[in-house]
C-alpha cells in the first residue's frame, strides 16, 4: 500500500543532517541522526539541550468570546478557570469516557491554541469545528510549525534568540516575536526536561532551527529519542497507551478532570468517568520497570509474581537509557497497583522479574514558579 | 587462511579451519540503531541452518538472528552481556555472537561473498 506521506517544512533539513526517515502519524519524520543513536540523543537532552521536529503536531486556533465554554462541551478540563498565559493539558473524551485524543490547550490573550496529536490532527479539527460552531471560529494554523526545544540548557539557548522566555514557568504561555513575526511559545515539552514548544511561521522554521543549532550545547533528536524520554517521564502516547477505549481515570489522569466539572458532571462521558472516579476501576496504568536489561514491549503480558495469573498488559515499553533499564507503560489490575509490587512480564515466551514502580521514572525538571 | 561470508539475513561468518565465528553486518547494525541486549544461545547447544539462534533487542525493537550455518556452539561472546553496544561499535569484529563446528562446511559455499552482499544491500535500497 502506497500511503501519502506528508512532510513537514524541515524534511530538506533531516535529509541534510542525515536523518533515517521513517513514516509517522502519516508524515515522514526523523527517527535519529547521522552520528548519535537513540540513545547518544536521549542522554544530549537530558544533560544540554535538544531539538525536535514536532510540526507533524496540529495547531489550531480558537477565537472567540466563549471559548472556554465551548472546550468545556467536549473536555473534562476547566477551562473557564484558565488565566491569559497559561497552558492546560486535557483531552476529548466520548460518550464511553474514552480518550478521543490527548490535547494542550493555551490561552493568549486574544485566542486559544489547541496542540493535537498528528494522527488526530484531521478528526480534532473536524471535531472543533462541528461542535464549537456556536462557540468559537475553528482555524488550523497550517502556515505554522511547532519545534520543541528540551532539556536543562534550552532556556538559555532560546533566551539567546528570543529574550523574553527566559522567565517563563512551567505551563506558561506567550505570544513573542521571532525575526518581526509572532511565535507563540509555550514554556512545556514531552521529555520531562525544561523546555519549550516554538510555533513559527513555516518559512522560518528552518532559519529558527539553523540559529538554535549555531549553540553547541542544542543537537538535533528525533522521534526515537523523543519516545523513550516520554517513556522514562511517564507520559503517555496516544494509540499506545491511552486511546478511545482507555479512559482518564484508567490512565491516572484524573488530575486533568477539573474538580468543578466532576461537580457539574456536564462532559462526554461523564456517567462512566464519574462512576470510576467514585467506585474505582477494573484497570489502572501503571509503570513497569524490568529487573535485567531485556526491553519489554507493547502488548506484553503482566503477570502475578507467581507467575500463574494474568494481571495486565505493557502498553509501550523501550530501553530508558538515563536510568540505564527498561521502562514501560501498561494497565493493571488495581489490587497490583502499588509502588514495589513484584510482578513478571512474559518476554519471548519467558517470564522476567518486574516491579510496578510509581511515575515518572525519571524526576521531572521542570522549571515551576 | 580465514574466509568471510554473507547472509540474506545479514549475517557474516568467518570460517577458520573447523571454526566458524558469527555475527551480524554493519548494515544489520545500522538498520537496528542501538543495541542495548543479545539473547545468545549456550555453549553445547546446536544451530540449524535458517533457524532462530539469537535475540537482539534495539531501543526500537526486538530482532530474531537466524542461523547461517548449522553446528556445534564451542564459545559465545560474553562481553556482550555487559557490552551490548559492541555490536554497534564492532559489528565484525568484537561484536560477534557465536563460534561454532560446523556440520556441513559446504553450508557455508553457498553463502554470499563479501561482493555479492554489498551488491545485495544495494538491490534491496
Amino acid at each position: 500500500m502506497i500511503e501519502d506521506l506528508r512532510r513537514t517544512p524541515l524534511y530538506d533539513f533531516h535529509i541534510e543532517n542525515g536523518a533515517k526517515i521513517v513514516p509517522f502519524a502519516g508524515f515522514e519524520m526523523p527517527l535519529q541522526y547521522a552520528g548519535a543513536g537513540i540513545i547518544a540523543e536521549h542522554k544530549h537532552t537530558r544533560e544540554k539541550a535538544s531539538l525536535f521536529d514536532v510540526a507533524h503536531m496540529g495547531i489550531i486556533k480558537l477565537e472567540g468570546e466563549e471559548v472556554a465554554k465551548g472546550l468545556e462541551t467536549i473536555t473534562p478540563g476547566d477551562f473557564l478557570s484558565l488565566a491569559v498565559g497559561k497552558q492546560k493539558y486535557s483531552f476529548f473524551t466520548n460518550e464511553n469516557g474514552g480518550i478521543i485524543d490527548d490535547i494542550m490547550v493555551a490561552n493568549y490573550p486574544n485566542f486559544f491554541i489547541v496542540v493535537v496529536n498528528a494522527a488526530s490532527r484531521n478528526n480534532d479539527l473536524l471535531l472543533m469545528q462541528q461542535k464549537l460552531a456556536n462557540y468559537a471560529k475553528v482555524t488550523e494554523l497550517d502556515d505554522y510549525a511547532l519545534l520543541a526545544l528540551q532539556g536543562p540548557m534550552a532556556r538559555k539557548a532560546l533566551a539567546k534568540i528570543i529574550p523574553d522566555v527566559s522567565d517563563m514557568t512551567f505551563m506558561q504561555v506567550r505570544e513573542s516575536q521571532f525575526m518581526n513575526n509572532p511565535a507563540l511559545i509555550s514554556c512545556s515539552g514531552y521529555t520531562g526536561e525544561d523546555g519549550f514548544e516554538i510555533a513559527v511561521p513555516n518559512y522560518l522554521v528552518e532559519t529558527l532551527a539553523r540559529k538554535l543549532l549555531e549553540n553547541p550545547d542544542v543537537k538535533m533528536a528525533g522521534l526515537g529519542a523523543r519516545d523513550t524520554l516520554r517513556l522514562e517521564a511517564g507520559l503517555p502516547l496516544h494509540g499506545n497507551d491511552i486511546d478511545a477505549f482507555t479512559t482518564p481515570v484508567e490512565a491516572q489522569l484524573t488530575w486533568a478532570i477539573g474538580k468543578r466539572r466532576q461537580i457539574e458532571g456536564n462532559f462526554p462521558g461523564k456517567e462512566i468517568i464519574l462512576a470510576q472516579i467514585a467506585n474505582g476501576t477494573d484497570l489502572l496504568m501503571v509503570g513497569i520497570k524490568v529487573d535485567s536489561k531485556i526491553p519489554v514491549r507493547s502488548h506484553a503480558v503482566i503477570k502475578d509474581e507467581t507467575g500463574d495469573e494474568e494481571i495486565g498488559m505493557i502498553t509501550s515499553g523501550t530501553f530508558g537509557a538515563t536510568i540505564n533499564a527498561p521502562v514501560a507503560l501498561g494497565y493493571i489490575d488495581p489490587a497490583f497497583a502499588t509502588d514495589g509490587i513484584n510482578v513478571k512480564v512474559v518476554v519471548h515466551g519467558n517470564l522476567l522479574d518486574a516491579k510496578v514502580v510509581n511515575l515518572p521514572f525519571v524526576p521531572h525538571n521542570y522549571v515551576r514558579k | 587462511m580465514s574466509q568471510i561470508k554473507f547472509t540474506k539475513e545479514h549475517e557474516w561468518v568467518i570460517l577458520e579451519q573447523n571454526t566458524a565465528v558469527i555475527g551480524i553486518t554493519n548494515h544489520a547494525q545500522e538498520q537496528l540503531g542501538d543495541v542495548v541486549f543479545v539473547e545468545l544461545p549456550q555453549v553445547g547447544e546446536t544451530i540449524v541452518k535458517d533457524k532462530q539462534m539469537a535475540v537482539v533487542e534495539s531501543v526500537k525493537a526486538a530482532s530474531e538472528v537466524y542461523a547461517p550455518l548449522s553446528g556445534k556452539i564451542i564459545e559465545v561472546n560474553s562481553s556482550l552481556a555487559t557490552s551490548p553496544e559492541l555490536v554497534n561499535n564492532s559489528p565484525e569484529k568484537d561484536g560477534w555472537f557465536i563460534k561454532i563446528t560446523p556440520e556441513n562446511i559446504q553450508e557455508f559455499d553457498t553463502l554470499m561473498t563479501k561482493e555479492e552482499y554489498d551488491n545485495f544491500i544495494k538491490e534491496i535500497f
